[in-house]
């Protein structure tokens, strides 16, 4: 498969000025930090330590000039790192950011595999060192029917996939989360899901310039609680595709396994698009609810990004290929 | 065993009260954590669960008085009963309000699409009607006057419990111990009415004799039972 990047309507809009809002959040964002390190919530935060050692990171996450953005209110930070779906440190919405120092991110290592010219394993510093971070905001929809605005901070997929050569085999490229049968996390001593985490994009998927692999959010190192040291983040797609705290990448001929889809496949197909008009068995996806927000908002066509990424599935059927 | 009843004094200004409280307690804790902002950042979902659960919970509290009250030989439980049902009526009303209004924006066009569509609503909707009708005949006029009726209708909170345990089931997405332990003891309180059912049964068709009027018998029976 052929590697061309076109870049897509909205990063030819690119902006590298924060504008006033975001400015005005982020200056009350800091503030209301400063006061909750004075108060009860300091919890909240539990910055990687693998990114925090690697050299300049965190300069280069504050210092992210912002190249995509949403015109619509950026969700608090509190928000964004105390309600999560991280099955990995429990099953409640509250259960991440309570358990977010089991997971130990000192010493991060990524396997490449497969299909590509330089497989191995990767450091969080090699990965890093060469590449720019950029700050993108996208909305996030989650099959359960809420959603988010967030500021990440990260880089393109396709900057680190381009550099571990993929072959002409490489159709999809699969994913997983950390998982230490001796030693597993908190939520992984149930078998709520079968560990480890997998995901899983085609390769066209992967390489199109909205996926994005985020390594902070607010300009600070990623939180443990929001899938540290290193996140996928496919706007498109409900959030359960992102998968997070990735120690494997796999170049594949064949669609991957990937973990919603074993569980229950009647339920979670291999894409998962945002998509209104094709509804979960049991539950609709026509409307969510934006946190922060008292009714239900209209769910958009691709989560609002089908002028980037429609044209990949064109012809499919999105009701047979959810 | 036999628990005496401590009078009908005790029972209306200090037993009920106590009861009013302890099951007026989810609603404090809620609203007084929601002013707090305690329930996270999507509080909408945490009282819509939370109504819910507690509704559940109730109801199969409900349902286990008369058990209780056989096995404690304490007849004057029942006298708890309608109180408790009426509390699991005023949280499934607090969960389908917010459901219809938050949710749905008062949209009844989405509400009777949901019904149609979305199995985990057609049960928990049924649930909710049954619940409604109980709630709506439950003053001890309205009883005296459905005479025989009234027991056949109310006999539905049994289908209200499974619809109840069938709503949550469904409505989960990973996480189903909550709904399969409900359900368990909703089995438990099913199961020993039929048992019950099926010894007087088979007593009945043995012994033609007619049967004796017991302690609990006057305690059970419409007329007498004073709430």
């Amino acid at each position: 498969m052929a590697l061309i990047r076109i870049p897509a309507a909205s990063q030819l809009t690119e902006n590298t000025v924060t504008d006033e809002r975001l400015f005005r959040k982020r200056r009350q964002f800091i503030k209301s930090g400063m006061a909750a390190g004075v108060g009860v919530s300091l919890s909240a935060y539990f910055p990687a330590l693998a990114l925090a050692s690697v050299q300049g990171l965190s300069e280069k996450i504050a210092a992210s000039p912002n190249t995509m953005k949403v015109d619509e209110e950026v969700n608090s930070f509190e928000d964004i790192t105390t309600y999560n779906n991280f099955y990995e440190l429990g099953l409640g919405k509250g259960d991440p950011v309570k358990n977010a120092d089991k997971l130990k991110t000192d010493s991060w290592s990524v396997a490449v595999e497969g299909e590509c010219a330089k497989p191995g394993n990767y450091t969080l510093e090699d990965i890093l060192k060469p590449l720019d971070i950029e700050e993108r905001i996208y909305r996030f929809r989650c099959v359960e029917a809420w959603s988010m605005v967030i500021p990440w901070n990260g880089f393109p997929l396709s900057a680190l996939l381009n550099r571990f050569e993929p072959t002409g085999n490489a159709k999809y490229v699969a994913f997983e989360t950390i998982y230490d049968k001796e030693d597993p996390l908190p939520g992984q001593k149930r078998k709520a899901l079968d560990w480890p985490y997998r995901e899983g994009l085609r390769m066209d998927e992967a390489m199109n310039p909205l996926t994005f692999m985020a390594v902070g959010l607010y300009g600070k190192i990623m939180p443990n609680q929001n899938g540290a040291p290193m996140r996928l983040v496919v706007p498109w797609k409900y959030g359960f595709k992102s998968i997070k705290s990735i120690v494997k990448i796999r170049f594949t001929e064949e669609e991957p396994e990937t973990s919603w889809n074993l569980a229950n496949a009647r339920e979670y197909g291999f894409y998962s698009n945002v998509n209104p008009k094709v509804n979960h068995r049991r539950w609709s996806q026509a409307r969510e609810r934006r946190i922060g927000e008292l009714f239900k908002r209209e769910t958009l066509m691709f989560n609002g990004y089908e002028e980037e990424v429609a044209a990949m599935y064109a012809g499919m059927d999105l009701k047979e290929f959810y | 065993m036999h628990i005496k009843s401590p009078g009908i004094n005790a029972i209306r200004w200090r037993y009920k009260p106590v009861l009013h409280l302890l099951l007026i307690m989810p609603t404090v804790y809620l609203l007084s954590f929601l002013f707090l902002g305690k329930l996270g950042a999507n509080p909408v979902e945490v009282i819509t669960h939370e109504t819910g659960e507690w509704g559940l919970r109730i109801l199969l509290l409900s349902l286990a008085v008369t058990p209780a009250a056989r096995i404690f030989g304490a007849g004057w439980f029942v006298q708890f009963r309608r109180l408790i049902g009426l509390y699991c009526f005023f949280y499934i009303l607090m969960h389908f309000s917010i459901y219809l209004l938050l949710d749905l924006s008062l949209d009844f066009g989405y509400l009777l699409d949901d019904i149609i569509d979305r199995k985990y609503i057609t049960v928990g909707f049924g649930s909710f009607v049954i619940l409604f009708l109980l709630a709506i005949t439950s003053p001890i006029g309205i009883r005296r006057r459905m005479g025989q009726v009234w027991t056949r209708l109310h006999q539905l909170v049994y289908i209200a419990g499974v619809l109840g345990v069938l709503h949550f089931l469904w409505s989960t997405k990973a996480d189903d111990t909550e709904p399969f332990v409900y359900g368990g003891i909703l089995l438990l309180l099913i199961g020993y009415r039929a048992v019950r059912y099926l010894k007087k049964r088979v007593k009945s068709i043995s012994t033609s004799r007619a049967r004796p009027t017991s302690e609990f018998a006057k305690h059970f029976s419409a007329r007498s039972e004073s709430y």
